[in-house]
């Protein structure tokens, strides 16, 4: 039986010797997840802000639709995304199947529900705060977003946290989409797929490892940032 | 959607992406990557070949919606059929191993012993002894499904008692079996380079009907006028050539040589 010693000898082994592969994979993972939450961001601040403070018809439904889709399971994201741009699908001509650019189409598919569910609970948390003086200056809708959206950095960075923690370790949309090739679309997720299909379960668990001492690190970074802002604020 | 399409236009020019002309898509049964073959055999081709590994069925599906440009796989009914339809050039053979039975070294249901796979599968079934099936139309799953069909089993009536369908790959299907002391049926290539097999180890192996041909097949471009055709002629030109056969020949695990080229000569 393989067991934990093995997984942390094997983690530890690629750490130690830089292994090339592994970080050509840890790359292609970092450029694609961090691209798709930086998108999921651009889309889920403004889309949950209008949530939050727009008043329109079919608000309320929208707003169960999103937080619902915050549950959307990859492999549905990978498929919907596959038979789009599949070749025989509706945008086949673009080629783009099997390349990180379909990964990164994917996972902002998964992330944009989570980071607007999520902004929309802080602004409006914010806007039952401030909707008084925001009204009393005369603040338009628009102005009201943009205020609250930069009142709300701080708890913001935890929701684009959140979306790319699910980004980083969801294996099931960019396994379809990408197809796990070699040097070309294997990230950590689906190489720890791949291990384990192979019966290699120390490697997979050692890879597994290293994706978590990454997202740990990438926390700690924002969790630093975020100090280094308050501190500013208050200062 | 065109501002999507934009989109994903910007990010695929801004990502590097090695070699991005000349290359071709495989798509592949999952035992010739799990075993190691590729990264054997395609240093000495030398074009870039991507390989999407996935299982027959889910390959052929692939393929049919040109997604790929090669077709590498092990169902050979089903692989006529893709050129039938017109969705393939030709279908060649490409090489040949065999499938083994493999359970816990127990073998609570007594197959060491059986004549031949028939007899394995019946002292199985008569035992109640638990059975993990591939279940997803890949060409192992159609492979056991003929192989229980000769025994005159139908162990449909079973599934979810001792007939477990796991509809997972064979890798995710041998942690399975492994995991549970059950018997499952996998290619011989896909068994050697499996690194979990506890106590498990091949209790049935060498008759006839476990014979287990791969063939190969360029994807039609008066189908999918997308293919690389070119690209898609070269590789399973050498594939073919007394060269690749001798790639293929070549690769060996432990010892053991895992595929044996029997390609219809030049």
């Amino acid at each position: 039986m393989q067991g934990f010693g093995d997984a942390f000898a094997a983690a530890f082994g690629l750490i130690a010797r830089l292994d090339a592969d592994l970080v050509e994979i840890v790359g292609l993972s970092l450029q694609v997840s961090l691209t798709a939450t930086l998108l999921a961001c651009a889309i889920g601040f403004p889309l949950g802000a209008v949530l939050a403070v727009g008043r329109f018809p079919g608000r309320g439904a929208l707003t169960v639709l999103v937080n619902a889709l915050m549950g959307l399971p990859p492999v549905v994201v990978g498929l919907v995304v596959y038979l789009m741009l599949s070749r025989a699908g509706p945008l086949g001509a673009l080629g783009l199947l099997y390349t990180p650019a379909a990964m990164i189409a994917a996972q902002t598919l998964l992330v944009v529900p989570i980071v607007a569910a999520l902004t929309r609970q802080i602004v409006a948390d914010l806007d039952a705060e401030y909707h008084e003086t925001l009204r009393s200056m005369g603040a338009g809708a628009g102005a009201r977003m943009r205020t609250l959206l930069w009142d709300g950095r701080l708890a913001l960075t935890t929701a684009g946290l959140a979306g790319m923690g699910r980004a980083l370790a969801e294996v099931g949309a960019v396994m379809i989409v990408g197809g796990n090739i070699d040097h070309v679309t294997r990230v950590m997720t689906t190489a720890i797929a791949l291990e384990t299909s192979r019966g290699e379960l120390a490697l997979a668990l050692g890879l597994g490892m290293v994706l978590m001492v990454l997202s740990l690190a990438l926390n700690a970074l924002a969790m630093g940032a975020r100090m280094g802002a308050a501190r500013m604020a208050h200062a | 959607m065109r501002a999507l399409s934009a989109a994903l236009c910007l990010a695929a020019l801004a990502l590097p992406v090695r070699a991005s002309d000349g290359f071709i898509v495989v798509q592949s049964t999952t035992s010739t990557q799990n075993s190691g073959l590729y990264d054997a055999i395609l240093p000495r081709y030398g074009g870039e070949v991507r390989v999407v590994a996935v299982g027959t069925g889910q390959a052929i599906r692939n393929a049919r919606n040109c997604d790929g440009d090669v077709l590498l796989v092990h169902a050979r009914e089903a692989e006529e059929a893709f050129v039938a339809e017109g969705y393939g050039v030709a279908r060649h053979d490409l090489m040949y191993n065999d499938f083994v039975l493999v359970g816990p070294a127990n073998d609570p249901a007594g197959v060491a012993g059986a004549a031949d796979i028939d007899a394995a599968l019946s002292a199985i079934a008569a035992a109640r002894a638990p059975f993990a099936s591939r279940g997803d139309d890949s060409g192992t799953h159609k492979k056991e499904r003929a192989l229980w069909a000769g025994a005159g089993i139908d162990p449909d009536e079973d599934s979810g008692t001792w007939y477990r369908e796991t509809g997972s790959g064979m890798g995710a299907t041998l942690n399975i079996a492994t995991g549970m002391g059950a018997y499952a049926l996998t290619d011989r290539a896909t068994w050697i380079a499996y690194r979990n097999k506890g106590d498990h180890r091949i209790l049935a192996e060498g008759d006839a009907a476990l014979f287990n041909q791969y063939g190969v097949v360029a994807v039609n471009p008066a189908r999918c006028p997308a293919v690389r055709v070119d690209g898609a002629r070269a590789f399973v030109g050498w594939l073919l050539s007394s060269e690749g056969q001798a790639a293929i020949a070549d690769h060996r695990l432990d010892g053991q040589q895992l595929f044996f080229p029997n390609a219809a000569g030049e």
